[in-house]
């Protein structure tokens, strides 16, 4: 059979199942077991409305039991054992982990995880706010989310792809057929690449500095004025304890500007951009923020719709300027939503599988948790340990989860 | 002196216009009400004046400085809104104070200010409440308190009591006659559809209809002297009934005319414009009506078609002949008259207004006329 007609058999058997086990299952609840008649009709009308919700229910809670909550009991159970050549499995307690952590490749993919963690979500989440602003008011602004979005029907693999071909690189001889080198041959020792590469990107790391440096002051100063309205002991310990991340964060940016300022550039050498490790991971996120900026875009423009207009327009008669308006009415509206955006991406970028394998495969400094178990689970075949790091993921993932659903709920009330 | 001068006020949205150059001069302390139907472009007006929308043309003028393009925070004018348009994610105490924040006012100051503010609007328990944990009136005073904080020279209203319920809105607005009477240097402008509203609260109430003032004036001289039709029948509820009449005779004094439906009316004009022949509306409000006693000239009778007792008055819908509408008398006390019967009714010749074709009353023309 053609493979397209054996597809629309499966959907309209599949869509047809579906209807079919929903009318006929009530039909019998109705019909035969509880029929509405006779001496009993009020009671059955009562027995029947308590039951059809478990009715209707069940086949997402059986195909959710079964692909779901049975694999994170097996797999649970797996991490703890070890095969045994010929066949079983010995308990094993928890060496796995023991042998895991000892792993510098587990340590590799759990600081990348964490720089995709602060890096991704932020950055989508970000940037989505900003085009969902500036796009809000022009008369284009529907067409340039159109486009902003599109990256969000491609998947992650045939992303990867089209990035592995931005980041493509020929011998020096030749046209470069990567985008970021074929700019990158453009460069020239001189002023103006000394302005772009050396200037230009200091002065956005001491921005982002300076405005992490601001978001850390507002975070601790409460903490230090202790005036009476000031927060409670656990929100004081949740501020600085993000204050001082901020710090670590500021460090850690003002740190790289020395050698940003001095090094040595390659120029006139197309470069390898997958292979420079540390920076790598950085040119694997540019991937996965480029598609769910739109989806950040998407969510945060509904919500910044959705601010009452009087707010706003009190706000400018209370002679708020265009950045008090966004950062101190609007922004502080919709955070809530910029919360489960966060949060949404956040779990995604914890799962990250496709982008690092499609495009380095966690070589070069590169590996991530998902890859990291994918390796273990199916190119070692070491269920043992490949489950041990499904175990950490799942970990990771679930108070961020819990907080997410939270959150949402708390937006729909 | 004028604090507040609107010369010629357009504005148009695209090929739109929906204010057709509006004229008004506003004092001082004045307490001013825009009143209209939905749509006649009240809340246009005030958000022209607030500068949320720009001007297409004319000058607008506040205390003697045009402010056409000046943005609404530099205006010196606080603004109440129907939806409160309080910030949501702020403390009541933040919600007032945010304006001076912006204004990089002393930290004292706001703090004086604030709570005073909250005193005279007895806010003070709920400073630190986030406005999700007050009720509605709570809200609006917060919202009022928000724009006395601003210290403004204009106060305005955008319809502000139209989200509360019927009992806090009477004692909303009672307190806001309160406030306008402890600020007696600062104009208010307020909008409303509401005609208790317009006449309890203005000095001088500017009736508007589809983007032109119809009139300007104090609320009696509204009612007892409406400037055409339109004002005559909106402002009085029941609204005034309108009769189709033929002017018999005009004197130097005095307008006597036919009144469909049999009736005779004699009107006291002093220096009218001799109509005779001429149809002209004769207008008379419900509660001027009374029935004619023996011998009285009858301006309208017809037959009872409903009696409404209400207990302090008695509505009565009267069928005149040849007139669709029935005529609405509102007499004192309870009168009972049974549904069916022959009813004359009269009125004094001083409550009785005519106007010409073109609406336009004749008493108030030939005023303006002998004036100029």
């Amino acid at each position: 059979m053609n493979p397209a007609l054996q597809g629309l058999l499966t959907i309209i058997v599949g869509v047809g199942g579906c209807v079919g086990y929903f009318y006929f299952s009530n039909q019998l609840l109705d019909r035969v077991i509880f029929p509405a008649r006779g001496p009993n009709a009020g009671v059955n009308i009562n027995r029947a409305n308590q039951v059809r919700p478990w009715l209707f229910l069940f086949p997402a809670i059986f195909a959710l039991g079964l692909y779901l909550a049975y694999p994170v009991v097996e797999t649970l159970r797996l991490s703890l054992t070890d095969r045994v050549a010929g066949g079983g499995y010995d308990w094993v307690g928890l060496a796995n982990y023991t042998q895991m952590f000892n792993e510098p490749k587990f340590w590799e993919a759990m600081r990348n995880n964490m720089l995709w963690l602060i890096v991704v979500p932020a950055a989508a989440t970000a940037f989505g706010l900003l085009a969902a602003q500036l796009t809000d008011r022009i008369a284009w602004g529907n067409v340039a989310k159109s486009l902003i979005f599109m990256p969000m029907a491609i998947s992650f693999v045939g992303a990867s792809v089209i990035w592995k071909l931005v980041y493509d690189s020929r011998p020096a001889g030749q046209d470069q057929i990567g985008v970021l080198n074929a700019v990158w041959m453009a460069f020239e020792p001189g002023l103006w690449s000394t302005i772009v590469l050396r200037i230009l990107p200091a002065l956005l790391i001491v921005g982002f500095a300076a405005a992490v440096a601001y978001g850390a002051w507002l975070l601790a100063k409460p903490i230090i004025e202790r005036d009476d309205r000031g927060p409670g002991m656990l929100a004081a310990g949740l501020r600085g304890a993000v204050a001082l991340l901020f710090v670590w964060l500021i460090w850690e940016s003002v740190s790289t500007l020395p050698g940003l300022l001095t090094s040595e550039l390659p120029y006139g050498e197309p470069q390898n951009w997958l292979t420079i490790s540390f920076w790598n991971n950085f040119f694997l996120m540019v991937v996965l923020i480029w598609i769910q900026t739109g989806f950040a875009m998407v969510i945060l423009s509904a919500a910044l719709r959705g601010i009452p207009e009087e707010t706003v327009e009190a706000a400018i008669i209370d002679g708020a300027g265009p950045f008090d308006l966004f950062f101190r009415i609007k922004v502080p509206q919709i955070m809530g939503t910029i919360l489960v955006v966060w949060t949404t991406i956040t779990i995604l970028v914890l799962k990250i599988f496709d982008i690092v394998f499609a495009m380095t495969n966690g070589q070069w400094e590169t590996q991530v948790l998902a890859n990291y178990m994918y390796d273990k689970l199916f190119r070692a075949n070491d269920w043992g340990v490949g489950s041990a790091g499904a175990m950490v993921i799942m970990l990771l993932v679930t108070p961020i989860l819990v907080w997410n659903v939270y959150n949402a709920r708390k937006e729909m009330r | 002196m004028a604090d507040l001068k609107l010369t010629k006020i357009v504005k148009a949205y695209g090929d739109v216009e929906v204010l057709h150059g509006i004229d008004l001069d506003i004092k001082r302390g004045e307490f001013i009400v825009f009143v209209g139907p939905s749509g006649c472009g009240k809340s246009t007006l005030l958000r022209t004046i607030a500068g949320l929308e720009r001007i297409t043309g004319g000058t607008m003028e506040i205390d003697g400085r045009v402010v056409n393009d000046i943005p609404p925070s530099e205006r010196g004018i606080a603004m109440v809104f129907q939806t409160y348009a309080l910030y949501p994610h702020m403390t009541v105490y933040d919600n007032m104070a945010f304006g001076m924040r912006l204004a990089k006012k002393s930290k004292q100051e706001i703090d004086e200010r604030v709570k005073s503010a909250a005193s005279i609007l007895q806010l003070e328990p709920y400073l630190n409440r986030l406005p999700k944990a007050l009720s509605g009136g709570q809200r609006q005073r917060v919202a009022i308190g928000r724009a006395i904080c601003r210290d403004p020279k204009v106060f305005l209203f955008d319809e502000p009591l139209s989200n509360l319920d019927a009992a806090l809105r009477v004692a909303t607005r009672i307190e806001i006659a309160k406030l306008n009477e402890s600020m007696p240097d600062t104009t208010m402008i307020y909008v409303t559809h509401d005609q208790i509203e317009a006449m309890t609260l203005a000095d001088r109430i500017v009736v508007l209809r589809d983007g032109y003032v119809e009139q300007v004036g104090p609320p009696m001289e509204l009612y007892h002297r409406p400037a055409n039709l339109f004002v005559a029948q909106f402002i009085g509820s029941p609204a005034m009934n309108i009769m189709e009449s033929v002017v018999t005779a005009a004197s130097s004094s005095e307008v006597a005319v036919d009144v469909e439906g049999g009736g005779k009316a004699v009107v006291p004009i002093a220096g009218a414009p001799s109509l005779k022949g001429h149809p002209v509306k004769l207008g008379v409000r419900p509660e001027d009506l009374r029935i004619a006693g023996e011998g009285e000239q009858t301006i309208v009778s017809g037959k009872l078609d409903i009696a409404e007792a209400l207990g302090e008055v008695t509505l009565l819908y009267v069928n005149v002949e040849g007139h669709e509408e029935p005529i609405l008398a509102k007499l004192s006390g309870y009168v009972d008259i049974e549904r069916g019967s022959e009813i004359h009714l009269t009125a004094d010749a001083g409550d009785l207004h005519l106007f010409d074709g073109d609406g336009q009353s004749m008493l108030v023309e030939a005023e303006r006329k002998q004036a100029a």
